[in-house]
């Protein structure tokens, strides 16, 4: 029985505003196994967002119960490493400093600076951006900016890796490139990972279950969709493959027929 | 092939470079991408060199188009100064201050007596107390300003009072710095101190409440420490900001010093235009104010330069 990494209990947020109580998410529950992917999908201000900030302790439940190995989320913490969608680079350090920012955070307790280094340099190659470690965040492009980003990620040695529409401002070559690179480094960390996406292709290649989440406002789980398909998975494969076609198929159903977003 | 031998592979340090292979291909195509890149440059160089002496006159005619202008608005300028002041008059013509200039300025650094000294000296002493001024102000504005932009209660309480105390007139601080120190020299300081360090307080507050909020994130995903945000988040984010502050200041700080040494006296290119009035050689105060707009324009060049160089955008 594989052990639970994440457990979500019966989770509500809601905020206070100036017209009053808005309730982003409501009654959640899940548990998320460890070296699994998750995907959470659902349209826009549905709260994906809301659920992946709390699990990375950004932000606080209103109610119920997060736990994270059984203890309970209190904030931020490298062994929940986020992705975030617009990279988040800090524009005044290198590749490599970006990097080296989260190694030392993390290990410089017990670990030499060249070591710091030589996991800087290992994760940055894991990513496949030796070449522009001593880079500034402008001078490099988009995707690979995204890349420093799971790279500044993967370099804590987190066990769950929280991404917030990783690929969402990537065209869909570069997209597809970072997808595929993406797999590849999963199976190799056997990291956990929960990404929000509103990409449905991206969901079911990604994932090993789909969350979809009904419309905000006070949104919840819908529906949990298993994707049963053996990796490592390849996408030109995969785009003839009837299990694959039926996934897709049951998230459209879930987001355009049952979710559809009225007067949106 | 790559990635089921990945698959086997467990998170351990030196593990973490196995995924490169995967990588690999990825790494070829961009290497190969400079080759092709390398063949253009040659191509546009034998394109410029038969245009070469094109190239020389358009240069020369994109300078003369950057300075003629301004040196058009000088001329203009001595011009309209020249007709007023042809037909007699307190004010001396261009020509008569020019002459002026010159046997002021073939010996700036003379010293007769503690109250005839050269227009370098002068100038340097004014210099010297904006410094100290400007430097007692930037070192206590600055580290104010963070905290105000970082801790809201310190911003509500100190607000209202910087609010206040702002708008007052450099001049109306002077009495108080007379009575404080006694002695003209540090009032002057003080003075200095008082009217440079607003700017400084109000810029670098709100460059604190500007960083932005997804930096602000990755300190907290990452669990920095407060020195850390400080050092690699807080600083950089604020520093353009702070430098437009310390900017304004010494622009502010150079404005304020000639009317405090009006009335300080002593040594300092205020005090000297008042002596010059008080000698009636208007000659001389109309080259106090050219030193004054010339020194004032070197210090805001100075400080644009560092600030390009500090800012990360230009980098």
């Amino acid at each position: 029985m594989p052990k639970k990494i994440v457990q979500i209990e019966n989770v509500g947020q809601y905020f206070d505003t100036k017209n009053g109580r808005f309730v982003a998410l409501r009654e959640v529950n899940l548990d998320i196994v460890e070296g699994e992917s998750i995907s959470l999908i659902g349209h826009s201000g549905c709260g994906k967002s809301t659920l992946l900030n709390l699990i990375a302790g950004l932000t606080h439940p209103t109610s119920g119960l997060m736990l994270c190995d059984g203890r309970e989320i209190a904030g931020p913490g490298p062994e929940r490493a986020v992705v975030f969608q617009n990279h988040s680079l800090l524009p005044w350090l290198t590749c490599f400093e970006n990097v080296y920012l989260a190694v030392e955070r993390v290990f410089s307790s017990k670990e030499g600076k060249a070591r710091l280094k030589e996991r800087t340099r290992a994760a940055l190659d894991l990513v496949g951006l030796t070449h522009a470690e001593a880079k500034f965040p402008h001078e490099i492009s988009g995707g690979m900016k995204q890349r420093v980003g799971i790279a500044r990620a993967l370099s804590m040695q987190p066990r769950i890796l929280l991404m917030d529409e990783p690929f969402g401002a990537l065209d869909a070559l570069t997209r597809a490139n970072l997808q595929d690179e993406l797999m590849k480094i999963l199976a190799a960390t056997k990291a956990t990972m929960v990404m929000v996406t509103h990409d449905v292709d991206e969901a079911v290649l990604l994932s090993d279950r789909v969350v979809m989440l009904t419309n905000g406002p006070s949104a919840t789980i819908g529906e949990i969709l298993e994707v049963n398909i053996e990796r490592p998975r390849d996408r030109l494969a995969l785009a003839h493959d009837p299990h694959f076609s039926e996934c897709r198929a049951a998230i459209m159903e879930f987001l355009y027929h049952k979710q559809l977003k009225r007067a949106a | 092939m790559t990635a089921a031998a990945i698959t086997d592979r467990s998170l351990t340090g030196t593990d973490m470079g196995a995924a490169k292979m995967a990588n690999a291909r990825t790494e070829t195509a961009a290497a190969a991408t400079p080759t092709v890149e390398a063949a253009k440059p040659v191509a546009i160089e034998t394109v410029a060199s038969t245009q070469s002496a094109g190239r020389a006159g358009e240069w020369l005619r994109a300078i003369g188009r950057a300075v003629m202008p301004p040196v058009m608005g000088l001329a203009l300028l001595i011009g309209l100064w020249h007709l007023a002041t042809i037909n007699g008059g307190g004010i001396p013509t261009p020509a008569k201050t020019w002459e002026a200039a010159v046997v002021l300025f073939s010996d700036p650094f003379y010293r007769e007596g503690p109250n005839d000294q050269g227009i370098g000296w002068n100038v340097l002493a004014s210099l010297q107390r904006v410094a100290i001024g400007f430097g007692i102000a930037a070192a206590v504005g600055i580290p104010l300003g963070f905290m105000l932009g970082r801790f809201a209660v310190l911003a509500q309480m100190l607000n209202p009072i910087i609010s206040l105390l702002r708008p007052v007139s450099p001049l109306a601080w002077l009495p108080i710095g007379l009575l404080v120190f006694q002695r003209a020299d540090p009032a002057a300081t003080w003075t200095i101190f008082i009217c440079s360090i607003w700017p400084m307080i109000m810029n670098t507050a709100q460059g604190v409440t500007r960083v932005p909020q997804d930096y602000l994130n990755v300190a907290r995903v990452l669990n920095l420490s407060e020195w850390k945000i400080f050092t690699k988040i807080l600083f950089p984010a604020v520093l353009p900001y702070m430098l437009t502050g310390i900017r304004l200041s010494i622009g502010t700080a150079w404005l304020v010093i000639v009317a405090a040494e009006m009335l300080t006296g002593g040594i300092g290119i205020g005090f000297w235009v008042w002596d010059e009035w008080n000698n009636l050689k208007v000659e001389h105060i109309i080259i106090a104010i050219f030193v004054i707009g010339i020194v004032g324009l070197i210090l805001e060049q100075m400080l644009m330069l560092i600030a390009r160089r500090f800012s990360y955008e230009t980098r």
